[in-house]
């Protein structure tokens, strides 16, 4: 039987097991238990620091829920079982990082063709290959863009603390059933690792949302067909007798393989950009601090963002007049926001745990109507207030001089 | 486009017609496999709305997706066992079937086919051996016999072939049965046995491909293979009392293993039970 995660017995199962209170748990911990919050129960995996904890978690707690953990052979199978479950009804889920979110990048993009809700977890660490295994970074804000081949949309969702692990972790999984494409949540092993204090709400609190199934048989035939007009297909899922046909080749509306009309390519690979970017405010979601007056715009993301927000603090206290933006869906970027606010500041700082990776989005978006500058650091420390702080000063001063002269 | 299609072929109605015709080639081995899983669906009674049917990238892959009328997932190269598995799980009631080929299977998937055969999760699988890549156009496959001439090893194959039957039997599957499309009415009951197995199933099907196998092996015609087939197979019983020397390049077929052992669904789901029960809302004394 499946499990949505909104049923009466499941709701009480969850009060029983997880009271609402305050507990104490590292960001991996957290991920696991939005994940069970949001009605998962469906979980393939293979073990790697730094997200191994997400699996222990979920192989302790699924059983106990009615859901189904399984330890898979490696990274390659682990994704394809959860899309194996997705298409049986199960909310599913897998979580790697770095070397498995390469191997996992194939059946990523047969998730996206065929249109597949699952939720893909990356705890980013120190690349390229083996790197620093138990050092987080997020040097894979691109390969979470552009990983696997092809034309193709994506969702990303990168969380900034623990407690926003569980709830990111929850969003992801709304988006994913909602829109029918696989959302990526890109937290890293420094987030992962820490263990901090959430608050645990009761499940009433917590929105579930399960994905559109067909309505009729008619529907059905079109598992890939705009039959409510929102882009977004009707899901006929395996053992209701629709006979569907799922292939990642190119295909019709009713599933069937058409590799030779370019047409059916071309209507296809442009309906899923179409979906997102139709949808594209309600995937979309940022913060924003002190940005009303600022003048230097710092932007960060993930990890980085916390010591941003206390760099920016402390430069408000010395009379910087800096303000701070936090993408926290980073795939569709929110670059047309970025922009807007780049009209009123002379500067933009991006601060990130690699060598530039969000900067040439931002560098995208505004052109070179304001310089944009980054804050890297790489070898699996994360930034400091004093380091992002430093650069926010001498940014300030420069600017000093220059409308002195 | 669903075309209607008038035939006296009884299998017809196991096939989605809007998918016909086939695009396996003239004399290919494909259609013997399709039409054996076909008969064996028919005579044990299988509702195909009973039936999942997953399967990769390949000629043999197209078998049973999008040809045979039933749930169908067409997967990624290699992938199709892993796929199985989280369908299995999710509807533990259903037959579910892996029909692809020995490159998918057991070349790149090799090692989901081991490990499924570990875990012995009750998934059928109907693999098709043409010894050969050939919708690519005719590579060394692992299973490409020795000294074989192909597109890849235009001298000849220095390799041997990976013995896939014996291989999952000794990976724990619960039923492991070789026959080849010469074998027409014993690779049905295989395939009737395999679904009737709680376990792990594997019936490799030897299968010819002419065009890319057989006219560089100086078999340019498919009865010529089938006659291959005919003449180079040993059964099992026979083949236990022969030397490795006398086997060498023969087809042992035959049912390899049938034998029960726990099922990797059943276990999970009343490892479940137990655990749900003991945490769960019914028995107060849990704690």
């Amino acid at each position: 039987m499946i499990i949505r995660g909104d049923e009466p017995e499941q709701i009480e199962l969850l009060k029983k097991m997880y009271p609402k209170g305050n507990y104490f748990m590292q960001g991996d911990e957290a991920i696991a238990y939005g994940a069970l919050f949001a009605g998962c129960r469906f979980y393939a995996g293979y073990p790697i620091t730094p997200a191994s904890e997400i699996a222990e978690t979920m192989a302790r707690e699924l059983p106990k829920l009615k859901g189904y953990y399984i330890q898979m052979e490696d990274e390659i199978g682990s994704i394809a079982a959860v899309v194996g479950a997705s298409w049986t009804g199960f909310k599913s889920m897998t979580a790697t990082s770095g070397p498995g979110f390469s191997l996992m990048q194939e059946n990523l993009g047969y998730a996206i063709f065929t249109e597949t809700p699952l939720v893909l977890v990356d705890i980013q660490r120190s690349g390229p290959s083996t790197g620093q295994a138990t050092k987080g970074a997020q040097g894979d804000f691109f390969q979470a863009r552009w990983g696997t081949h092809g034309d193709h949309p994506i969702i990303a969702i990168s969380p900034t603390s623990v407690e926003d692990s569980f709830w990111e972790t929850i969003r992801a999984f709304s988006l994913s059933e909602k829109f029918r494409i696989p959302v990526l949540v890109l937290a890293d092993g420094i987030i992962g690792h820490t263990r901090e204090q959430i608050k645990i709400p009761d499940p009433e609190e917590v929105e579930i949302v399960y994905r559109k199934l067909p309505t009729s048989d008619e529907e059905a035939k079109y598992p890939f067909g705009d039959v409510h007009g929102d882009l977004i297909p009707p899901m006929p899922l395996f053992g209701h007798d629709y006979f569907t046909h799922v292939t990642g080749s190119t295909h019709k509306e009713n599933g069937l393989r058409d590799v030779y009309t370019p047409e059916v390519h071309d209507r296809l690979v442009r309906r899923l950009h179409k979906k997102i970017e139709l949808h594209k405010t309600e995937i979309q979601k940022w913060e924003e601090y002190y940005i009303e007056d600022a003048e230097i715009l710092l932007v960060s993301w993930g990890v980085s963002a916390r010591p941003s927000l206390g760099a920016v603090m402390e430069g408000r206290k010395k009379g910087i007049k800096v303000g701070l933006f936090i993408p926290k869906t980073v795939h569709p970027f929110p670059g047309e926001r970025i922009k807007e606010l780049s009209k009123n500041v002379q500067l933009i700082i991006v601060s990130e745990m690699n060598l530039g990776q969000v900067i040439l989005e931002v560098q995208r978006f505004v052109r070179d109507e304001v310089p944009v500058i980054g804050v890297n650091k790489i070898g699996g420390v994360p930034l400091t207030v004093e380091e992002i702080l430093k650069e926010i000063e001498s940014s300030a001063e420069r600017s000093r001089h220059r409308s002195a002269d | 486009m669903a075309k209607e299609i008038y035939t006296k072929y009884k299998m017809a109605k196991y096939l989605r017609k809007e998918a016909l015709p086939t695009a396996l080639c003239p004399g290919c081995g494909g259609g013997t496999v399709l039409n054996a899983f076909a008969n064996a669906i028919d005579q044990l009674g299988i509702d195909p709305r009973d039936l999942v049917v997953v399967s990769g990238i390949g000629c043999s892959a197209w078998i049973a997706s999008p040809y045979f009328l039933a749930d169908t997932l067409h997967t990624t190269h290699g992938r199709a066992i892993a796929y199985a598995t989280g369908v299995k799980v999710g509807l533990p009631d259903k037959k579910v079937v892996v029909i692809s080929g020995d490159g998918d299977l057991a070349g790149i998937g090799g090692n989901h086919l081991i490990h499924a055969a570990r875990r012995n999760i009750d998934i059928t699988v109907i693999l098709v051996n043409n010894f050969i890549y050939g919708m690519t156009g005719g590579q060394v496959a692992p299973t490409t016999p020795f000294g074989a001439i192909t597109t890849t090893s235009p001298y000849r194959n220095v390799e041997h072939p990976l013995n896939i039957a014996e291989t999952v039997t000794s990976a724990g599957a619960s039923y492991v049965a070789r026959w080849t499309t010469f074998h027409v009415y014993q690779l049905i009951e295989s395939i009737k046995r395999a679904l009737s197995v709680k376990g792990f199933a594997l019936v490799e099907a030897i299968s010819q491909c002419p065009v890319q196998f057989g006219r560089r092996n100086r078999m340019k015609t498919p009865t010529e293979m089938l006659r291959w087939f005919q003449r180079n197979s040993v059964l099992i019983s026979k083949a236990r009392n022969m030397s490795p020397n006398e086997l060498e390049g023969k087809i042992v077929v035959g049912e390899l293993v049938n034998r029960e052992k726990p099922e990797f669904t059943e276990e999970l789901n009343s490892l479940i039970e137990e655990v749900s029960k003991h945490y769960g809302l019914g028995d107060n004394n849990a704690d």
